[in-house]
């Protein structure tokens, strides 16, 4: 919420020409209301050598909490505006951006009656903002600034506590520029990059942004290397995330319960952010042609077992539901989570809401948990497992066993799960790490084996196993599948009873 | 049973009907059928076919609408049956089709179809309805036909299925009529016992005669001095070495009036060679027909007569106690009909058979929701255990097991060992029982969905979808084992609003609204600044096994389970929401271990009676499992204060320095400033490094439960007293004392000694307290709950929460406008919740019992409530 813009000069070409730029005197202090506080802009020194102004906002925190309704929640766009402790009345983001383009309107235009040529004309300036919040660190600020013309950027990251210096280094820089350029170009860049460096808004994300943005890096990002980075983070698309979040209060509140960001329990799908990769080792790498493979070898053991009304238990974001429902000789597909988040993607995906009535039929969407038992689950040629029981820890796992084979009980189950074995060829995965961050554990064949084989005999199911992806030699498939059948005796009483 | 004697007396026609039935009145329109049941049932009881034909005709003699009224009358008398309410059956019932229908019901709902025909002389009924406006004008062919088609049907009443067939022959004979009310034959709710169930018996004459002496019976009538009952779930006969010798002594015991028995399958069948029926002499039927060829005919004519007259099953002591052979689903408790008999002698199969050939059992106790407790044998078990208030008491004499009974309601088991393998075992008896080890899994439909949970102090309170929702996502993923999860703590309100200057709380207000509730003495409690903890703590891994049904096995086939627990895990350590503590089961076995220790040397566990204690507590450092939400939000604030104020500060000073006027302003941001400031040494206080355990501290307050018994309603002082033995016997260190002051709350004293006492302790950096009715569980003078705890935060600490300069008198002013409504009543719905939970946890009620009160308690936590109360 503060920041100072300096700049040298001498007797014919005097510093505090800044004044006539910024269309602020010097020698006065001026106030000018914002929608989230009052912006004051002084000048701590003013003479023909140097002049520096200093544009301070003053936040009220009470009234950006209560500002949205229902008791502070809801109003704003962004979780952590609803906190009382909240950075925004200290650090540099969009509600400064906005500030300024309050405040430095016509300078931002590049306007400037008085003096039009200096306004024309790269000024010694050096720009200091001492409290920067920058996702994805000060690699990030130099990345952002270093292609813009300065010749100095200064970044240093600002510790969390010297107390605790095992906690490590804050989201936050102190940032300096120093450089040549046009007051006007300095002002559009840093409009448009403190938000994106914070890569959160106060405000909802309106059409006209587009435009604000053409504007305002106009000269600048056309050519900006970062500039699809600069472009995404800038137009935002936490919108839907953010509208996903307020569906969801209910965990974020559980997850307050317990002092933990709603993100450790609400993982279930995972954010897209592509600008950054992301957690996974898969997407990173080649997930797709791997999610393709399990998805092909699944679908395959299904139409070999001849299995018509398929359970997808753990059905995430319904992409295999998806493949199901192209063919037809899959009658129903039920996809079963435990996450109301994912479903909704889930329908989101499939347009359960727009299909027809005979196709609407084939498909259910619920909502469910492997760890009960559930009698809606009853009576299913086949039930898969994809890449689920991985997600639940050991001691858990009993559990899902005795729902899914002992009282499910469907004729064939289809389970993936990763090889950890196969982890050491994946080139962007430290070793030692899982694939995701919500794998409890990640098994070697053999332990997949001795689990599902122990499984199968005291269920009265045969299992036999499918490697997926390239099998390699020494460490084997990327994923191992387990193609579960009850045992014929128990399968020929079934048909007979439908007989 | 057709009863159409006639007598010419004036004495009442009484009528017998079953008081769970479906009573059909048959008679052709205008033979009184509504004032007949307007006279003898009640109001509610009755469904008539003209009121239906009116409610989906507006006209109620539209014929036209009888399809449709029809199926309303069905549906009405489905649910009324369906929910055990006799209901009568008001339509003119002549044709066998309509019965037909009406049978079916019946049966669906395992109830008795009686019938009640008013026979009326066709003029009777033309009179009546020429004097009823809306039907003067039916036509006299209508009666005519009706009265063919009664007469035709008469005949057939009982082959139709009708269990009683009363039929009234004169306006006379229904003047004379009057309805008695009978119980059905298992319907011996009237008797409270207490009983001793026994298990299967299988001709072990001489187990039997030791069990039933060791249950102190006499010999002979079998009498008991303490008036006890003993009851026998059936297998009396086949296999055994003297199944006459069983007969004999069960049969007198009964004639006497001092045992009561249910028949098994091989009574059943035995009954069934008894009466000359083809049956092939296996599973231990000829063992029984060569002993009883040694009898007399009288002797098997007597055993016949016995077994004919044995009634499926027993409803006892007030509907909480079911006792038959083969175990029953709660729908059929006190029904009558064939497959309610069927299941009661065969059980359920789920139609395949096992590596043996036997059919598969059907777990029906894994599904059991019921209330009353279902003690059943048949199934031969090594040894019996409670599955969702169900138990078997088959523990195989005949196999060479032994022979058990169960107490009631004591509900202790007695057993003797069988004398030697009298019979070997088509398989071996290490099979399982229904449920079996995995055990009494839980099932969605205890949990998901919109829900009201019956607690004992606050009635039924309700669960909405999307708070249920939420809570199955989280207990599904991250939570413990649910059967190690017997407690999650009830949010708590703070105090109201203080208007005192500079103070947002302050206790003042907490001491006056619990005066106001008419609580004389309340503790004040330090609170601790760190995570809410749930520990559970088993004496050894052996009892967590066996009163918790969980051990190490369960994750023995990864073959990652390893150290600490080899053996099973000895309880476990959760937070509020029920998540682990530790990652790691090593470190919470390590905490585990040192509360054990400190309860062995206080000596608690020989006082509590129990081997497993139940405690609350405050889990620190704060920063050991908040530091995500410590980085990313508080440090974080405090970093970005920390680095932007020198610069603001040294600006402002540089403009004041050259004449601009901004000391106002200069003098606010120091304000601000110092508040930042202020928050950070805040969250400071409650952060600091620790190294495996070193530095971890337990700050236990309360302990919840022991076996058989909530320890949730003993006075604060005691279960203080019980926390500083636990304390002052931890060596380890780990274990943090609770300060706290007993306040008057009508001595203004006292009270001013309270408020010093937290003026002092936060002034210290302490986050606050919490003030408790001393007595814990307190009810005002409206018999209404009283908040068990109030929290009062400190000044400083309150920052946390508000935000650094929330002490700024602006700020201040607009924070007073906070509402505690919900979160007072949220509080209360979650207190209850949590005590009954703990109480059915102390009853040793099944599994989905707690769960359900546990799982609520999560979905309320997850309801919309300011987040900072």
């Amino acid at each position: 919420m503060f920041l100072t813009i300096s700049t040298t000069g001498t007797h014919e070409r005097p510093a505090t020409d800044l004044g006539f730029l910024l269309h602020k005197h010097p020698d006065k202090a001026q106030a000018f209301p914002t929608s989230h506080g009052t912006a004051h802009v002084l000048y701590p020194e003013a003479s023909a050598e140097r002049c520096t102004a200093a544009l301070l906002l003053e936040i009220d925190p009470v009234a950006l909490v209560r500002r949205g309704k229902g008791k502070g929640r809801g109003g704003a766009p962004d979780a952590a505006l609803a906190q009382y402790v909240n950075d925004r009345p200290y650090a540099a983001s969009s509600l400064l951006a906005v500030a300024l383009s309050t405040v430095f309107k016509s300078a931002l235009r590049g306007v400037c009656a008085a003096r039009p040529e200096r306004a024309a004309e790269p000024l010694p300036l050096r720009i200091e903002v001492p409290a920067v919040p920058a996702r994805g660190g000060a690699e990030l600020v130099r990345a952002l600034f270093g292609p813009l013309g300065w010749t100095t950027v200064d970044v240093r990251p600002v510790v969390l506590d010297e107390t605790f210096p095992a906690w490590g280094d804050s989201r936050y820089v102190q940032l300096v520029l120093e450089g040549e350029l046009r007051l006007v170009d300095a002002l559009r860049q840093l409009y448009v990059l403190l938000p994106v460096l914070d890569d959160a808004k106060h405000y909802w994300v309106a059409p006209d942004e587009v435009e604000k943005l053409l504007r305002a890096g106009e000269g600048w990002l056309a050519g900006h290397p970062e500039r699809q980075l600069i472009t995404n983070r800038y137009l935002n698309r936490r919108w839907s995330l953010t509208r996903e979040a307020a569906e969801r209060l209910e965990l974020v509140r559980l997850a307050e319960a317990d002092d933990i960001g709603v993100e450790a329990i609400d993982n279930a799908v995972d954010d897209p952010a592509p600008d950054e990769g992301t957690d996974t080792a898969e997407t990173a790498d080649k997930t797709v042609s791997l999610a393709d493979q399990r998805r092909e070898a699944i679908l395959t053991a299904l139409r070999d077992a001849g299995a018509a009304s398929v359970l997808d238990l753990g059905c995430g974001q319904g992409q295999l539901v998806q493949a199901l429902l192209k063919d037809v000789r899959f009658s129903k597909v039920v996809g079963v989570d435990v996450s109301v988040r994912a479903l909704t993607v889930a329908a989101r995906r499939l347009k359960t809401e727009r299909m027809s009535e005979r196709q609407a039929e084939r498909v259910a969407l619920i909502q469910g948990s492997l760890t009960y038992t559930d009698k809606r689950l009853k009576g299913y040629d086949a039930a898969v497992l994809s890449e689920v029981v991985e997600h639940l820890d050991l001691p858990r796992l009993p559990a899902l066993e005795y729902a899914v084979f002992g009282t499910a009980r469907p004729a064939t189950v289809v389970v993936t799960t990763p090889n950890v074995e196969y982890n050491v060829r994946w080139e962007t995965l430290p070793a030692g790490h899982v694939r995701h961050r919500d794998h409890r554990f990640e098994w070697t064949r053999a332990e997949f084996r001795a689990w599902a084989d122990a499984v199968a005999a005291r269920h009265g199911y045969a299992v036999r196993y499918v490697p997926v992806g390239p099998d390699d030699p020494e460490v084997g498939p990327p994923t191992q599948m387990g193609v579960f059948t009850m045992a014929a005796t128990d399968t020929n009483k079934k048909e007979e009873k439908a007989a | 049973m057709s009863d159409d004697s006639r007598t010419a007396t004036t004495e009442p026609r009484v009528l017998p009907v079953t008081d769970l039935s479906l009573v059909v009145l048959i008679g052709a329109t205008g033979s009184g059928k509504s004032t007949f049941a307007r006279a003898h049932f009640k109001p509610t009881e009755v469904i008539s076919s003209d009121f239906c034909r009116g409610l989906v005709a507006d006209d109620e003699n539209d014929q036209s609408a009888s399809g449709d009224a029809f199926d309303v009358l069905n549906f009405i008398a489905g649910k009324r049956l369906a929910a055990g309410r006799r209901t009568v059956i008001d339509a003119t019932n002549v044709q066998p089709e309509s019965r037909k229908q009406l049978v079916r019901i019946a049966r669906e709902h395992d109830v008795l179809p009686i019938a009640i025909v008013l026979d009326l002389p066709e003029a009777v009924c033309a009179e009546r309805n020429a004097t009823r406006p809306d039907r003067a004008g039916m036509p006299r062919h209508v009666i005519k036909r009706h009265q063919r088609e009664l007469r035709r049907s008469l005949r057939g009443l009982e082959r139709e299925g009708f269990r009683k067939v009363h039929v009234l022959r004169s306006v006379e004979e229904v003047e004379r009529a009057r309805v008695v009310t009978e119980r059905r034959y298992n319907d011996l709710t009237h008797l409270t016992g207490p009983f001793d169930i026994i298990g299967d018996i299988h001709g072990c004459r001489s187990e039997l005669d030791t069990l039933l002496a060791r249950l102190g019976y006499a010999d002979g009538d079998g009498a008991h001095p303490e008036g006890r009952t003993a009851v026998f779930v059936g297998d009396l006969v086949d296999r055994g070495p003297d199944s006459p010798g069983v007969l004999r002594r069960v049969m007198r015991m009964v004639g006497a009036g001092n045992a009561l028995c249910v028949p098994g399958n091989h009574e059943n069948k035995l009954g069934r060679w008894l009466r000359g029926r083809n049956v092939r002499l296996t599973h231990g039927l000829a063992e029984t027909v060569e002993q009883l060829g040694k009898e007399d005919d009288a002797f098997r004519a007597e055993v016949l007569a016995f077994i004919d007259g044995l009634v499926s099953h027993y409803v006892l002591d007030g509907g909480k106690l079911v006792v038959c052979h083969a175990g029953l689903p709660e729908k059929y408790h006190g029904r009558t009909s064939g497959r309610v008999r069927s299941h009661a002698l065969y059980g359920d199969t789920t139609g395949e058979t096992d590596e043996f050939g036997l059919p598969v059992r059907y777990p029906w106790a894994e599904d059991y929701r019921g209330r009353a407790a279902v003690v059943y044998g048949h199934t031969p078990v090594p040894s019996t255990s409670w599955i969702n208030n169900t138990i078997c008491l088959d523990t195989g004499a005949v196999f060479g097991g032994k022979m058990t009974a169960l107490r009631w309601p004591e509900r202790e088991l007695v057993d003797v060992p069988a004398e030697r393998v009298w019979y070997e075992p088509t398989k071996p008896l290490g099979t399982q029982a229904p449920g079996g080890r995995e055990g009494r899994p839980l099932d969605l439909a205890d949990v998901h969905g919109r829900r009201a949970v019956e607690t004992r102090h606050m009635g039924r309170l309700a669960v909405r979808e999307e708070n249920a929702a939420a809570a199955l996502e989280v207990m599904s993923r991250f939570a413990v084992d649910p059967r190690l999860l017997a407690y999650l703590p009830p949010t708590m309100a703070p105090t109201a609003t203080s208007r005192e200057e500079g103070y947002l709380e302050h206790p003042a207000e907490a001491f006056a609204q619990y005066r106001e509730d008419g609580v004389a003495r309340v503790v004040c409690e330090e609170k601790h600044m760190g995570s809410r903890a749930v520990a559970l703590v088993c004496r050894d891994a052996s009892v967590a096994r066996e009163r918790f049904g969980v051990d190490g096995t369960d994750s023995g086939d990864a073959g990652e389970g390893g150290g600490a627990t080899a053996h099973g895990p000895t309880g476990a350590l959760h937070t509020r929401t029920g998540r682990p503590f530790f990652d790691d089961p090593a470190v919470t076995e390590e905490i585990l271990g040192r509360l054990r220790t400190a309860i062995d040397a206080a000596g608690l566990w020989a006082e509590l009676d129990t081997d497993w204690l139940l405690l609350d507590a405050e889990l620190m450092p704060w920063s050991l499992k908040a530091t995500g939400l410590l980085r990313t939000q508080y440090a974080a604030v405090g970093a970005a204060a920390g680095a932007v104020f020198p610069a603001v500060t040294g600006a402002l000073e540089a403009a004041v320095g050259r004449g601009v006027d901004v000391g106002a302003l200069l003098r606010g941001q120091r304000e601000r400033a110092a508040d930042a400031a202020a928050f950070t040494e805040a969250y400071r206080r409650y952060c600091w490094e620790t190294d495996g355990l070193a530095g971890v501290r337990l700050a236990p307050f309360q302990l919840l439960a022991a076996r058989g018994r909530s320890l949730a309603s003993v006075p604060h002082d005691r279960q203080l007293a019980w926390i500083d033995r636990l304390t002052e016997h931890d060596p380890t260190g780990l274990l943090q004392v609770t300060r706290r002051l007993v306040v008057e709350t009508g001595d203004e004293e006292s009270v001013r000694a309270g408020v010093d006492w937290w003026l002092e302790m936060t002034g210290r950096g302490g986050e606050g307290m919490v003030v408790k009715p001393l007595d814990a569980l307190v009810r005002d003078g409206k018999k209404r709950l009283v908040q068990p705890g109030i929290k009062v935060r400190g000044r400083e600490y309150l920052r946390i929460i508000y935000g650094p300069e929330y002490t700024q008198p602006a700020n201040l002013e607009r924070l007073r406008g906070r509402f505690l409504g919900h979160k007072r009543s949220l509080a209360l719905r979650e207190y209850a919740l949590g005590l009954e939970g703990l109480d059915r946890l102390a009853d040793d009620e099944p599994l989905w019992r707690v769960h359900e009160a546990v799982f609520a308690v999560l979905a309320l936590e997850s309801e919309p409530v300011d987040p900072r109360l």
